[in-house]
């Protein structure tokens, strides 16, 4: 089994256009939710998200590329750029024909298919442009990220909610460490901010009006947000040979079904996934000094995910930390693991911990050392990444200093 | 401006190219459109003129629509606009 490091990294969401911009707001705790901005936003009830704003197409994109991007794939593009700049990675030959591309998105081209039906269903229009198609399916993101970068080898999407980009991590992780390809670019993508998805979103019910308050008594539920996060995961070999620098190094993963609720998280189902991952990476529990939570600050999630920490780790539960980003950042749903391994990236070469914002009253139920509202120096060897999804999918993903 | 004009003005802006630069003996191919820009080019002129072009794309050849070049293409539109009206 080869050894996996992660060689570069690009995002692009409500805090930052940039990694050194996104972790920079993550250190000051900054929050980047507000009142949400597009067409018809006061015929809904929820009006907060953590919007991405002065990110312009034009400029950025020419014409050809911009009546073929989604606003889920342009975010893709732009963090891809960040990433593979930086691992300052070329894909030709061999390295081109066995490198690929995976990536996650629970919606895809959602705004495609909103301005799209909008026109023929509000407007009477009886026709659409010819790249609707091309434009809102899934896989567009990595079809063109594989396109600009010459990546022809294992390259696909998967949607699995909101562990839609920790799935897909653990696939490129387990491409690389089984020796299947050299580097891959992996990550995912989210933009459901249009009016149609945070129009879906309402009927739920789980939707903060106000704030994101993981593990805050006084939290009441989830805020959207938008964006992509994407890393280039390289053979460690391979890195070191050419002196690329190393971000930190993927040690394990695992995945696991709850089989049990189309909506309700599982103790069990988390807890075996946490598990699964300190036992794919050969370590000790008591080797993990954080977690980036799933913490979606929605009643149900943080406690569930509380208890399954609190039974995996025992007694270190209480010494390790572990907080959610998301109450910054908001929930990117199938891209939110992607820019969350941003603040595992922090924690083991920076050594700064991402605080959980917006905390106001503890809760007996998420009695765990959550890093509230101020972001902490500590040295971290290995660190988590949670991501526990809709449907009972869920993805941990554990990482090491190098 | 004529439908000849507007026609040209919609391939030369799918061509990134001058209207000037346009002919009635013009191919698709020589102005260096692909099989994507003539769907879009396709969808540009039905918007354009409110008509709908019997042009399918898994067979053009098999269409009733003439794309042997610009001027084809004009004098098919001006049927179809003819028709409409």
């Amino acid at each position: 089994m080869k050894r996996v490091v992660i060689t570069g990294a690009g995002t692009i969401n409500a805090l930052g256009h940039s990694v050194p911009e996104t972790l920079e707001a993550m250190r000051e705790g900054r929050c980047g939710i507000g009142p949400l901005e597009f067409r018809d936003v006061d015929r809904l009830t929820i009006q907060i998200g953590g919007q991405v704003h002065g990110f312009e197409a034009d400029g950025r994109f020419n014409r050809q590329q911009i009546t073929l991007y989604d606003r889920f794939t342009q975010f893709t593009l732009t963090a891809a750029e960040e990433a593979i700049s930086q691992a300052g990675l070329e894909f030709h030959g061999d390295m081109s024909a066995r490198s690929g591309v995976v990536l996650g998105t629970a919606g895809g081209g959602v705004s495609t298919w909103d301005d799209n039906y909008r026109s023929v269903y509000e407007d009477g229009k009886n026709r659409v442009h010819p790249f609707v198609v091309p434009k809102l399916m899934n896989n567009a993101a990595a079809s063109h990220v594989s396109m600009q970068y010459n990546l022809k080898g294992p390259s696909f999407t998967v949607s699995t909610a909101c562990a839609s980009s920790n799935h897909a991590m653990a696939l490129a992780f387990q491409l690389v460490r089984s020796g299947a390809a050299p580097a891959m670019v992996t990550g995912g993508s989210e933009s459901m901010l249009c009016f149609g998805g945070v129009k879906a979103w309402e009927g739920l019910r789980v939707m903060s009006k106000d704030a994101c308050r993981p593990f805050s008594a006084n939290r009441n539920g989830m805020v959207q947000g938008e964006g992509a996060g994407v890393f280039v995961f390289e053979e460690y070999e391979h890195a070191r040979r050419r002196g690329a620098e190393i971000l930190c190094e993927v040690i394990g993963f695992a995945m696991t079904s709850d089989a049990s609720d189309i909506v309700m998280p599982s103790k069990q189902g988390a807890a075996r996934a946490i598990a699964g991952a300190l036992t794919d990476a050969r370590i000790n529990g008591d080797e993990v000094g954080y977690i980036n939570a799933h913490g979606t600050g929605t009643a149900a999630n943080d406690k569930t995910e509380c208890a399954a920490v609190a039974d995996v780790f025992g007694q270190h539960a209480d010494e390790l930390m572990i907080s959610s980003t998301k109450s910054m950042h908001g929930h990117l749903i199938g891209g939110t693991g992607a820019v969350e391994l941003l603040a595992c990236i922090m924690a083991l070469r920076d050594g700064v911990i991402a605080p959980t914002i917006g905390y106001e009253e503890p809760d007996p139920e998420c009695a765990l050392d959550v890093v509230p509202n101020v972001a902490r120096e500590a040295r971290v060897d290995v660190a988590l990444s949670n991501a526990f999804a809709f449907g009972g999918l869920n993805a941990v993903l554990a990482l090491r200093r190098v | 401006m004529s439908i000849r004009d507007k026609v040209i003005a919609i391939i030369a802006e799918q061509a990134v190219l001058a209207p000037s630069d346009v002919t009635e003996q013009s191919t698709l191919e020589d102005l260096g459109i692909d099989s994507l820009g003539l769907v879009e080019s396709i969808f540009a002129i039905e918007e354009e003129f409110d008509i709908s072009i019997p042009f399918n794309a898994n067979d053009p050849s098999e269409s009733d629509f003439d794309i042997s070049n610009v001027g084809a293409i004009i004098t098919g539109i001006e049927k179809l606009a003819a028709e409409k009206s």
